[in-house]
């Protein structure tokens, strides 16, 4: 195999191209061979791993509250929706709920990091397309969601601010307050986007009919998230199977039967709106009360197994506990959106040109931590 | 379907199933020789449709390994674990499922390369996270490496 310098040539005459572990549009070190016929992508692999840094081994000797930190820097541009889930995950096996308060703010975080994470997608589509613009609107805006999180939680992008039982802080007394201010200026700048992209001639030519899947292949290869909702695939925890008062919260799951790039990019287009959405449902409405529930200082969970799952903004994160009395878990497993979301990457490549493997794996929208843990 | 419509569909296509109740989801127990088949027909059943496999792992118990299998019916809403014992610590083998669901393809691949489980008839075993020349399988509890720190 020859990493740099001329592709390779196998007998059928296919040109054997390594993209990647280094490369812009892989967004992270991913690695994908990819065997061609002139510019049709016969074939594609992807080799992983290359960041993988055992986050379930170190799981098994961490204390149930140590743990949680470690996932952040998993999907990190999700995470707090990922702690969210480890807590959960806790809480479910000590049998207790969070306080109406925290579930609020629990919720109110998520969707600003949903938003911020879309947000970052929109401006890397571009980007990825050719089109530089997107990414210092993007990027504009979302500098406003990381100003909230820094105030609030301390960190920018890795906030690990979600315990077992609550939050670790109540929020800040500017958070409603720059949260409504942010939200105006955020709902404005969706018409702008609409306009450098979405109507775009060029950016419809780029991806609409381009990396079908059909929604028995979304299903087949465990998709979630818009990756699968862009197939219409009914796929969305927040519905499916509520988690911190969802149930109450009045949005819609957005579902597309296109299945090419176009239908997923609408997806997580009109998402964005739902996320604020919810967002002006409860900035107003958040209970009164105690932040975090209180838990002894040892967590130990029961004999047994434990299994919670979030939506995060890429679709179905589980987090499998198996306890066994201790202080610290016996065996974690996370069950990564981005890693069965990257298994159905072949099958919509495969018949594409080369030039639109960019465009399917922006809409896939991987974030390469969280595929390799 | 509830647990025990489930479980009488469950027991129909295999006799030899056995139940735990005492979870979140209903836990049904298959032997390695029948999983492949009863794998097969709860995907297939009309009634049952087990079409979204969500998560595929593995457990070490020391004594034996545990694969474990949680599947869902996006039709029908229901949820099932289903649980594999593996006896032979030192050279587990079980059927591959990943031309049932295709996602097991890549899940099973990390089993094999984290745990060591080889699976039968899969299409392209090889390690997907680890080095090819890794030695040893993380995730076993006996697994030991030189450069581990304890904290």
């Amino acid at each position: 195999m020859s990493l740099l310098g001329a592709p390779e040539v196998n007998k059928e005459g296919e040109f054997i191209v390594n993209i990647g572990p280094q490369h812009p549009s892989t967004h992270g070190v991913l690695h994908l061979k990819v065997w061609l016929d002139g510019e049709i992508i016969q074939k594609m692999e992807p080799h992983l791993g290359y960041i993988h840094r055992s986050i379930e081994k170190m799981s098994e000797s961490l204390s149930y509250r140590n743990f949680i930190f470690a996932t952040s820097r998993m999907d990190y541009l999700s995470a707090h929706i990922n702690n969210q889930a480890c807590a959960l995950a806790v809480e479910k096996g000590l049998q207790i709920e969070a306080p109406p308060r925290a579930q609020a703010i629990r919720i109110l975080l998520g969707e600003l990091t949903r938003l911020s994470s879309h947000q970052l997608w929109w401006g890397c589509m571009g980007l990825d397309l050719g089109a530089v613009s997107p990414f210092f609107y993007a990027f504009r805006e979302r500098e406003l969601i990381m100003d909230i999180m820094e105030e609030t939680c301390g960190a920018r992008l890795t906030q690990n601010f979600m315990v077992p039982g609550g939050t670790m802080y109540d929020i800040h007394p500017n958070f409603q307050k720059r949260v409504k201010e942010s939200l105006v200026k955020i709902k404005e700048s969706f018409k702008e986007y609409d306009e450098l992209l979405t109507g775009n001639v060029i950016f419809e030519g780029r991806t609409k009919g381009v990396g079908y899947l059909s929604a028995e292949d979304a299903i087949s290869f465990g998709c979630t998230g818009p990756t699968a909702r862009g197939s219409g695939v009914s796929s969305d925890i927040r519905k499916w199977f509520p988690y911190d008062g969802f149930e109450k919260i009045e949005f819609d799951e957005i579902l597309d039967n296109g299945g090419d790039c176009y239908a997923r990019y609408k997806v997580r287009m009109l998402e964005m709106k739902q996320s604020v959405r919810i967002i002006e449902q409860l900035i107003d409405n958040i209970p009164e009360g105690d932040y975090q529930a209180k838990t002894k200082n040892v967590i130990k969970l029961p004999k047994g197994e434990f299994y919670q799952r979030v939506e995060t903004a890429r679709g179905e994160l589980g987090v499998y506990i198996v306890s066994d009395g201790a202080a610290s878990p016996y065996r974690i497993k996370y069950r990564s959106p981005n890693f069965s979301n990257l298994s159905a990457l072949e099958k919509m490549c495969t018949g594409a040109k080369i030039g639109d493997l960019v465009a399917i794996m922006a809409t896939v929208d991987l974030v390469i931590p969280d595929v390799d843990r | 379907m509830n647990n025990e419509e489930l479980k009488s569909a469950l027991t129909a296509v295999n006799p030899n199933v056995t139940f735990d109740e005492t979870s979140e989801f209903m836990q049904a127990f298959v032997a390695p020789a029948d999983f492949r088949k009863f794998m097969k027909a709860i995907r297939n059943n009309a009634d049952l449709e087990f079409d979204f496999l969500f998560c595929l792992t593995c457990i070490d118990w020391k004594t034996n390994l545990t694969m474990v299998y949680h599947l869902l019916s996006k039709k029908h809403r229901h949820q099932l674990v289903v649980k594999v014992k593996l006896d032979d610590v030192n050279n587990p083998i079980l059927e591959t499922v990943c031309d049932i669901w295709k996602t097991a393809n890549f899940h099973e691949r990390e089993v094999y390369d984290l745990f060591g489980v080889k699976f039968n008839n899969h299409p392209d075993l090889r390690r997907i996270l680890l080095d090819d020349e890794w030695e040893g399988y993380p995730l076993r509890k006996n697994y030991v490496d030189e450069n581990m720190i304890s904290l």
